[in-house]
């Protein structure tokens, strides 16, 4: 059963038909989930709620529409509501704890630790962990997605320049904390 | 025109419209197009968040969490009557607990609304719904622990029961993790995943299978955590119990 039909039958009240799109595209949405939020517990919590809203929504869905597609954008913006979850959260603690912690700086990398991409990878996490909750959701769907401005538009409900703005400052970040690697091998 | 800014090249790099002159400037100008170059080697060092692999059977198991969320009924086979009353009763229990801790969580997104209900009340009625939670999970880890080695295991009544169970847990997991519970959450969280694996597995236990969840069970010493984690929140209860008495 392909997916457009198995929409129509999870629409008629056809459970399993819902069971098969739910079988078939939870590992992307979960693979999805993860590069956005960049934890297992919360990538977890973003599939199984983008199913729920899934559900509820399948009268919205547009014939017309890839399955995949509008699978991947209820995630994405799933995925964007525990981003900004995040950052409220983590806001009322450090209003409670006094904000004296350090904004998260890129180690200064000696020349032996370069070698090892394991340290790239921790660089770009601390460039992810400065990142807004737009600019990371932006630059994820970007970046490492290689969805266009207008999907990320769709998934993220913000307007092309919002997205544009988001992105670049997100680059911005990603520069400073890659940079002294970038020098170092190019 | 002076030098592209960085927000320009940014664009310029994913493909993106950064305006006519700036796509003239690039044309003619070298030190901008090797900074162009120059950014788009350093992003391209920028390695992917790689998910950890949730295993083929991931979909399954995602959908053993999701189908009672979703009020679906269960196809399956009835669970054998002997265990029927049993079972029917704890998982409306499941559900009564599920929906008090709903009630708690709304108490802790909306405090601007006026409750009925005092801190102490609603860290009780967590507290309660918790422990019962575990005890009902210990009947399912006990079964599973106690049958026999080398033999199939009928299980249809602990797939059900683990079924009802799994998105309790869930609410239970999370709600530990937001309420800085650590050891709470990761018993939840092994706990959650052996209801799941239950819920969503065959009727029938191999007994290959079955060897391997009980060894599983024990080598984390899984059962032996819920039954201490669910004492210790039994004892956070009672204490509560005086300052709820007397806040009501």
């Amino acid at each position: 059963m392909d997916d457009v039909t198995a929409v129509a039958q999870a629409r008629a009240g056809d459970s399993e038909a819902f069971r098969l799109l739910v079988e078939r595209h939870s590992r992307a949405l979960f693979k999805l989930a993860y590069r956005m939020t960049g934890n297992e517990h919360d990538a977890e919590d973003v599939v199984q709620e983008a199913f729920l809203k899934a559900y509820r929504s399948l009268d919205r869905f547009e014939q017309r529409s890839q399955v995949g597609s509008w699978l991947y954008r209820i995630a994405a913006n799933c995925a964007f509501d525990v981003l900004r979850k995040r950052q409220r959260r983590e806001s009322r603690l450090d209003s409670l704890d006094g904000d004296d912690s350090p904004e998260p700086q890129a180690a200064e990398p000696g020349p032996d630790r370069l070698a090892l991409g394991g340290d790239v990878r921790r660089h770009m996490d601390a460039a992810l962990e400065r990142m807004s909750p737009r600019e990371r959701a932006a630059f994820v769907l970007r970046h490492f997605e290689g969805r266009s401005v207008r999907e990320i538009e769709l998934a993220l409900g913000m307007d092309t320049t919002a997205v544009k703005q988001s992105v670049c400052r997100a680059v911005r970040k990603a520069r400073e904390v890659l940079a002294p690697l970038t020098g170092a091998v190019s | 025109m002076s030098h592209l800014s960085e927000d320009e090249l940014a664009l310029l790099h994913y493909g993106e419209e950064a305006g006519p002159e700036a796509d003239a400037h690039l044309a003619a100008c070298a030190e901008c197009a090797e900074r162009l170059r120059g950014l788009g080697r350093m992003l391209s060092l920028a390695p992917a968040p790689e998910p950890p692999d949730r295993g083929e059977d991931y979909g399954a198991r995602v959908w053993a969490r999701l189908r009672p969320q979703l009020g679906l009924g269960d196809a399956r086979p009835k669970v054998v009557p002997i265990r029927r009353r049993i079972l029917s009763r704890a998982a409306s229990l499941a559900a009564l607990a599920a929906v008090l801790v709903l009630a708690f969580l709304l108490g802790r997104q909306f405090p601007e609304r006026p409750l009925p209900l005092s801190a102490e009340v609603r860290e009780r009625v967590l507290l309660v719904a918790v422990a019962d939670h575990l005890e009902r999970s210990q009947m399912v880890l006990v079964e599973l622990v106690n049958a026999p080695v080398g033999e199939a295991m009928n299980a249809k009544a602990q797939r059900a029961f683990a079924d009802e169970l799994v998105s309790a847990n869930r609410l239970y997991r999370q709600t530990a993790a937001r309420s800085g519970e650590p050891a709470l959450a990761a018993v939840l969280e092994e706990l959650e995943r052996v209801l799941v694996e239950v819920a969503a597995g065959p009727d029938a236990i191999t007994p290959k299978d079955l060897a391997e969840l009980q060894r599983r069970i024990e080598s984390r010493g899984l059962l032996f955590r819920v039954r201490v984690i669910g004492s210790q929140v039994r004892e956070r209860e009672k204490d509560l119990l005086p300052r709820t008495l007397s806040s009501s």
